[in-house]
């Protein structure tokens, strides 16, 4: 609804205003009057009308207000497709690169995950001051600079919606890392972008990586305390969820798909097999490094071949790396001196992590390792 | 709406091209000096030739160069008359400076 109202008024705080105001009036007539029969057109239309009511109103006071023509009223008689779908455009406006990511980010939460400042603040540890701040620089930005409300022209999408995808994934990561209601509305964003993009395998990708790690979620930590993949308890992986994972890959795989996201999402597939197949996760995370060039991408794939060929040669690709500053390199570092019996080195090297991280599940787990070597 | 794209140039390397590379360079400016859309644009002589001025408590302080001494330096600008950002970076990308170490500031013009 609030993504037809912005297309309708160009206007996210307009938009967002008439649809509180056409939510009390619903909740103040149908107990009364009754249902209508068609409530989300009966909604749109009521929003749409007291938005126009506004601008008049606003109009005759301030004849400088940067509206545009002020459309007439709304047939009041209206069924549901009447309204045009217009959360596509919506996405596209508000994973603009040019807007800050965290601007990205809080707005696509608000406007399309409908959730409130409030808790997109509570979610991204932030204060409510900060994330309202956040919103308002983000919406300014559109209005004052002219960020259109369309889909991208052909030739800009692939960058577009890259940068949308960005967003979705930043956003359920943010989830992983701890807050499983982001995890939640990540996906729930990725599924709409399937719906509403069903020939992009990009797409499905993403939504077949973010079922098939969240599927994980429940066996990943244990009171608390995190559990690597090779003991986690099967049992209480979400079966469904992976095959609804699968479905996703195997509609990316039948478009052809084999982008960064459809990669990953493969790569996680074969995670949750039995038995894993090593060599083959090691080879797309090959495929993945000559994609995204990413030194992170690298470090998983020492662990993929460390499976492969032995701890030395996952070693080399990991001492080969420049990622110092990130806690993971440590922590695989350590992982396979202790495999060869380097103990000396291995505690250096979990020393070295634990000054580096920052999530306490992840600080307890590097710990117990640090203790058991 | 109205925006001013701001061309930042870094100019090392300039002297080093060719004749032949230079006028295709300013080649690409004249095409979109032409483009459709474009309602002015200049192109300024170098940053050493720039004075700043400053007024405090009503006395001129005049000194030599950009008020920022950077790399890169504000060679010139464009106006351009398009329907939203979309369009005008699009344009903005085109701009030789962009792809040669510099970088355009893409701004809406205040019309009051």
């Amino acid at each position: 609804m609030l993504a037809s109202l912005i297309g309708f008024l160009g206007d996210f705080d307009r938009a967002e205003e008439a649809a509180q105001e056409a939510f009390a009036i619903a909740a103040e007539r149908w107990p009364r009057d009754g249902v209508p029969d068609s409530p989300g057109a009966w909604l749109q239309t009521t929003a749409r009308n007291r938005a126009i009511d506004r601008i008049r109103r606003e109009r005759t006071l301030d004849a400088k207000t940067r509206q545009l023509e002020v459309p007439e009223h709304v047939e009041e008689d209206v069924d549901e497709s009447t309204f045009p779908d217009e959360r596509l455009e919506l996405i596209f406006t508000c994973c603009h690169p040019a807007l800050a990511l965290d601007g990205q980010v809080a707005l696509t939460l608000r406007t399309l995950g409908g959730l409130t400042t409030e808790e997109i603040a509570r979610a991204f540890l932030v204060p409510e001051a900060t994330m309202a701040q956040r919103l308002v620089r983000a919406k300014q930005k559109i209005r004052a600079a002219g960020i259109p409300f369309r889909v991208p022209a052909d030739h800009l999408l692939p960058d577009r919606l890259a940068a949308v995808l960005a967003v979705v994934y930043l956003v359920f990561n943010e989830g992983y890392a701890g807050r499983g209601e982001l995890a939640a509305e990540a996906i729930r964003l990725g599924q709409a972008l399937e719906t509403l993009m069903p020939d992009e395998p990009e797409v499905h990708g993403l939504v077949a990586l973010m079922l098939l790690v969240d599927a994980r979620r429940e066996a990943r930590l244990r009171d608390g305390d995190l559990v690597l993949l090779p003991d986690q308890d099967r049992e209480l992986w979400d079966d469904a969820q992976l095959g609804r994972g699968r479905a996703a890959l195997e509609r990316a795989f039948a478009l052809q798909g084999r982008g960064p996201y459809v990669v990953q999402a493969a790569i996680a597939a074969l995670h949750a097999g039995e038995p894993i197949d090593w060599p083959q996760i090691a080879a797309l995370y090959g495929e993945l490094h000559r994609l995204t060039r990413s030194p992170v991408v690298e470090l998983n794939r020492a662990v993929a071949v460390a499976e492969v060929e032995g701890p030395l040669a996952g070693l080399e690709i990991v001492d080969s790396l420049d990622l110092d500053g990130y806690h993971y390199l440590h922590a695989a570092r350590a992982e396979l001196l202790s495999r060869l019996n380097r103990v000396a080195e291995a505690r250096a090297a979990y020393a070295r992590a634990l000054e580096l991280v920052h999530a306490d599940h992840e600080r307890r787990f590097l710990e117990r390792k640090l203790a058991a070597l | 709406m109205k925006y001013a794209l701001l061309i930042y140039s870094n100019d090392t390397g300039w002297d080093s091209l060719s004749e032949d590379e230079q006028s295709a360079i300013y080649g690409e400016y004249a095409a979109i000096s032409g483009s459709a859309g474009i309602i002015g644009g200049q192109e300024l002589a170098g940053s050493e030739t720039a004075t700043t001025v400053r007024v405090q408590d009503g006395k001129t302080l005049t000194t030599d160069g950009p008020f920022a001494e950077t790399k890169e330096s504000l060679g010139g600008f464009f106006l351009f008359e398009a329907d939203d950002l979309d369009a005008a970076l699009e344009l903005a990308a085109r701009i030789p400076a962009a792809r040669r170490g510099g970088a355009i500031e893409v701004r809406p013009v205040v019309e009051h």
